[in-house]
Formats: structure tokens, sequence, C-alpha cells
């Protein structure tokens, strides 16, 4: 069985991110580009499938510009196969950009499964797993917390409020991952040695017409700074009335 | 305290290739995830922990440089160096247990071994199915390891070996050991200093632990003594004679060790300007007060030297020009500064810095005996005294 991962390289959260001269998009200087971790326990469960099966390929598929590349490579130093690295200059398409580029992808491999992360950890969309369903005509289970895959059904569970939720899908379907899916392997020294020599398809991607303008990108406001109300038993109500009053969390 | 993101002050990363630097990274990513958890109640009881073996090996860490062929990496010499540096900068234990492993069984078989022991063992000891220890210093003979006595006599189908060797990593938990020992040549009549792999199951073989360390205390120290121990033909290095053997090797292992400190120094800056930057006192952070930022600036400056001085002895050995004497300077180098920037560390970090919630004292310990072992901090002196002048001072 084929399986595609598509991936998606976001800004390491721990970067300290400034918004770019035209107010929309992130500045990319000074910015460590990493894989989305939620698209690592992806990759992972795609991987341990393909192992437990004894067979199959998987292939894993990214939409971006030339820096992109870096990513898929650490990702197929985990084990991948072969990639697919679908181009645009574009810094920020949209999640239907995004989705379109991936099912034209999706119809032209015939995988039996698609997998993603849940989102991406950079604008949250959540968009592009339902988005690729969809076009495909494929079911589509999101926050994939576990998963059986036997015999062309798909026995799932999902995090939901207060419990999880046991779902049966069949195959082709598209899936997108949670943490705790499983816990992403370290790549080997082997491995990254191995992916230099394996493929990256290279295309334009078939991106299309946004259907969203993203109109301004603002970082949150700075924190004003604390406030010491007082000291020792003597300060408790005027602690306990600024609680209440003003950051009304009482 | 924040995620270890690495010391990058002069854009050495732009001297690095993309599995370079993701070599470097998923090293440091494992140690982070899987080494740190262990290590500070490994090295206050005492142990190392021998759990995380077949991880290392499943992480190629064993032997990374040598071919493919023989089950290994085959990474570049400069990558194996960063990999020796993230682990370093886990623990000096943990980059020794691969050190002695990868340069100093691995790399004889490979370098003087003939092609039968290097398909017998090399793969095995990739995966960590064998583990290796190498003895060549003696109680009597360190820095002087001409001067060793044990020794290798001609019997039917092979030799017996007689002798002790001390301080050695792995000794206990090893299954074979490379033990350099003085064999007869049958037509001069001189003795040639060879090397044999020596089963540690053989009879005669023991391999006491030396214990209550106040250094390396996760790491397994040894002697070993060889009464009688017989060691078949077919296990003796054919490919070298001399002391020119048992240094080719430690050439590879201190090459690691000048790329592994700066690891070691690098923590204890990280956490050093950790807490500098949160430790109030006086009503500000000490990182405000000039004493401290003098302190912080030598080490970053010595880190960043230190930085140089590895990727450039990376790609020398990389030309196959290396001479040991570069080794020597960077061995040298780089063992000073990092114990110097432990011990500043330990001082920014005040009374808080002798405890285990910080790896500050752990490496500044460790490091005492990095200074020391392949090769003291004055021998290395000596070698460059040697290349400068043309003059050995040790004979």
């Amino acid at each position: 069985m084929l399986q595609l991962v598509c991936i998606k390289q976001v800004a390491n959260t721990e970067t300290r991110i400034k918004v770019a001269a035209d107010g929309t998009t992130l500045d990319p200087s000074g910015v460590t580009w990493v894989l989305n971790v939620y698209d690592e326990f992806a990759v992972e469960e795609a991987l341990r499938l393909k192992e437990a099966l004894g067979a199959g390929e998987v292939v894993l598929a990214s939409v971006g510009g030339a820096g992109v590349t870096t990513t898929l490579r650490n990702a197929l130093a985990m084990g991948a196969d072969r990639a697919v690295h679908l181009k645009t200059d574009d810094p920020a398409p949209d999640g239907l950009q995004v989705a379109r580029a991936l099912s034209a992808l999706v119809t032209e491999l015939q995988p039996g499964l698609v997998w993603m992360g849940k989102q991406a950890v950079d604008d949250d969309a959540s968009a592009v797993g339902p988005m690729v369903a969809e076009m495909c005509g494929m079911p589509c289970v999101t926050v994939v917390c576990k998963a059986a895959i036997e015999g062309g059904v798909a026995r799932l569970e999902r995090e939901i409020e207060g419990g999880r939720e046991l779902v049966e899908v069949p195959l082709p379907a598209v899936l997108t991952a949670d943490k705790g899916l499983n816990e992403p392997r370290h790549a080997s020294l082997k491995g990254i040695m191995a992916a230099k020599k394996k493929p990256i398809d290279e295309r334009p991607a078939a991106l299309g017409a946004p259907g969203l303008e993203r109109l301004a990108l603002e970082l949150p406001p700075p924190r004003a700074a604390g406030r010491i109300v007082g000291e020792g038993v003597a300060a408790v109500p005027a602690l306990v009335q600024a609680l209440r009053d003003e950051a009304k969390v009482l | 305290m924040s995620r270890f993101n690495g010391v990058d002050f002069y854009e050495i990363d732009s001297l690095l290739t993309p599995d370079e630097i993701a070599i470097r990274d998923s090293v440091r990513t494992w140690v982070e995830d899987r080494f740190l958890p262990l290590i500070e109640h490994a090295y206050d009881e005492a142990y190392f922990p021998r759990e995380i073996i077949p991880e290392v090996a499943e992480m190629g860490l064993l032997g990374a440089s040598l071919p493919e062929k023989y089950g290994c990496a085959g990474v570049s010499a400069t990558a194996y160096g960063l990999a020796m540096q993230e682990l370093e900068r886990g623990d000096s234990g943990l980059r020794s247990f691969a050190s002695v492993q990868g340069s100093l069984v691995m790399y004889p078989i490979y370098a003087y071994g003939s092609e039968e022991q290097r398909m017998k063992y090399l793969p095995r000891l990739a995966k960590a199915e064998l583990i290796g220890c190498f003895g060549l210093t003696e109680p009597d003979h360190g820095s002087d390891p001409a001067g060793m006595t044990t020794r290798a006599v001609r019997v039917d189908g092979g030799f017996r070996l007689n002798g002790a060797k001390m301080w050695i990593t792995n000794g206990t938990v090893s299954d074979i050991a490379v033990v350099w020992a003085k064999l007869k040549d049958e037509a001069s009549g001189k003795e040639r200093i060879r090397g044999f792999i020596v089963d540690c199951k053989a009879k005669g073989f023991s391999a006491p632990e030396q214990k209550r360390k106040h250094s390396l205390r996760a790491s397994v120290t040894s002697e070993l003594i060889l009464q009688d121990v017989f060691v078949p033909e077919a296990d003796l290095l054919p490919g070298v004679e001399g002391l020119k053997g048992p240094l080719g090797c430690l050439t590879q292992a201190r090459f690691g060790i000048a790329f592994g400190v700066v690891g070691s120094a690098m923590a204890c800056f990280h956490s050093a300007t950790e807490y500098a930057k949160s430790r109030i006192m006086f009503g500000k952070p000490i990182g405000q007060f000039q004493l401290v930022q003098a302190k912080l600036a030598v080490m970053l400056t010595e880190i960043t030297k230190a930085q140089l001085l590895c990727v450039q002895l990376g790609r020398i050995k990389e030309r196959g020009n290396l001479q040991p004497a570069q080794v020597s300077l960077a061995k040298r180098n780089n063992c000073e500064i990092a114990l110097q920037i432990a011990r500043e560390a330990r001082d920014v970090l005040g009374a808080n810095g002798i405890t285990s919630e910080y790896p500050v004292m752990r490496h500044m310990c460790n490091l005492e005996s990095v200074y020391t072992y392949e090769g003291t901090h004055n021998i290395h002196t000596l070698v460059l005294g040697e290349t400068i002048t043309g003059l050995p001072a040790y004979r």
C-alpha cells in the first residue's frame, strides 16, 4: 500500500517571530524551520504501518519554496521512501490552495492512506486534511490518537472532549494525527545518510486561486508590567479586589 | 530552563553541510529526550545506564564514520565529531562509551585487521551485539606506553598473553578487548608491540571494575588482568607493528574528544547564561553585573574558537592530511577551555552550582578526567613542543 504523508515546514515555535514589511506574512530572517510536530506523528505512524505490513511505500509531499527541501530530507531520514516537492514562491498559500495541490497528487498516486498532522502549528487552521478528503471523495478522520489498520479498514480513536471516540472507516481515507498517536523516532545517522540519495520529485504546485485573503498579521500586544499590591497579610484584601475587579478571574 | 539550541555565534553552521547539521541536530534531540532524563541518577549512583546502549547503536553512533559495508553509517569526519559533541553535552561517560567502541575498538580492527576480522567483528560491534574495550595503559605505564610490560609469546596455534592494564573504559562490560602487548619477533629477536583481539571470556582474563571515582561516575572503568590468556592466531591484528598502532587509534579518539568537550563547555555555558538571567541578587539579575558578564563573554569567545578549530580539524581529516600534532593542539586547547568554562560556570551558579540540579559540576568533574586521559595536557604540550623545535622533550 502506498501511503502519502503531507507535511509542512513551519517556524520553530521557539522562534521570536516578526511580521514582514507587507504586514501579512512572516519575516523569514532568523527563523529556524522545522517539521510541523503533528506531521511528525503522521510520518511515524505511516512508517510503523509499513514496517508492520512488511511492504508498501511511504511518500512525502510538501507545498512550499526551495527551503522546504531540508525538511523533506529530514523526514526522509526517518525512513520514508521518496518525496514530492510541490513548489511555489507564495510564502503563505491558503488552506484551499494547498488542498488543491495535494489532492491533484492524491488523484495521481492513488494512495491507500493519506496522513497529515491535525493542524500546522503556525496558522492552526486545521483545514487541509478535511479539504483534501472532500476533493478526493474520501472519508476523513481528524485528531487520530490511535490507529489500527487491517484488511482495508481503519479502526481509529479520536481525542474528544472528556473521552475518546472510536471510528471505523474504509480505505482509502484521510487521517490527521494528534499528539499521543506515537513517539516519533529520532533519525539515525544511517537514515540521514540514506536520505541524501532518496529522490525528491520537484514540480510546480497547482494552487489555483486563493479562497481567502489575509488582511493583516499582528503580534499580540506586549503584556503590561505586573504590579505589587502590598506585602504580607495586610495586602490580601487589595489582592482579592484586584483579582476580582481588574483581572476578573474570581 | 529554555531548550538548548546549540551555540553558534560565528555562523559556523554555514561551514557545515545539510547532512552534518541534520546529524548533529538529531543526536542533540536524542540526547535531550532519551539520555538526559537518566544521567543524574546514573551519575549519583555511579553506573553507566546500559539500557541506553541498544539505542546508541540504533542511532548509528558506534563507528559512525566507518564504511557502510561494515554496518556503519559512513558519515564525514566532521559529522562524526559533531555527534561526539552532542553526546558529551549529555555526559563525558556517554561520549567515552561511543569513543572507545568506535575509535579504539572498531577503528583498529578496520585499519589493522584482516578482511575476515572486519566482517566478523565490525557489524556486530556497530549493533552493540558486542561491546569492546582498548587495553594500552598499564598501572605503571601511562604517558610512556612504550614501557609496557604486557607480553605475548608464541604457542601452538596462537599466543599466550600475560600482564595488566588499567583505566580501561568499558572493561568490565566488554565482550572483546583490543590488547596491545610486546611480542618477540622470531627472526630478529626484537620485541615489537602488537595488537590482539582478546575474548573477554577466555580463561585467565578478568576485568575488575575500578570503583570510588569522583569523575566519569557514569562510565565503567576497569583493570584488565591477563594470566596466561590464549589468543588464537586468527585474532592477531596483522596490519601494524609498533607503537604507531595504538597511537593511530588514539589520534582517532582524540579527534572525537576535541569535538566532544565543546559539548560539555556548551552545556555549562548554557546553564550559566540561563542562571545569570534569572537569578536575582541586589534587586537585579546577576547577569547584569560586570563580573558575571565578563565570565560569560570569555566562555562564548573560547567556545567559538574551539568550534572553529574543530571544523577545520574535521576538514583536514576529510582531506586525508591530518597530522597527529594537529589533533594534539585541538585536544589540548579544547579540554583546557572546557574545564575552565565548567569551573567559571560553577562560580556563576554559586552554591547551586555544586548540586545535581544543574549539570555543571558533573561536567567539571568529568572534564578533570578528559583533560588527563588520551594524552595528558602536558604530553600534548610536549608533542607540540617537539613539532615546533624538532627536539623531543620526553626522550
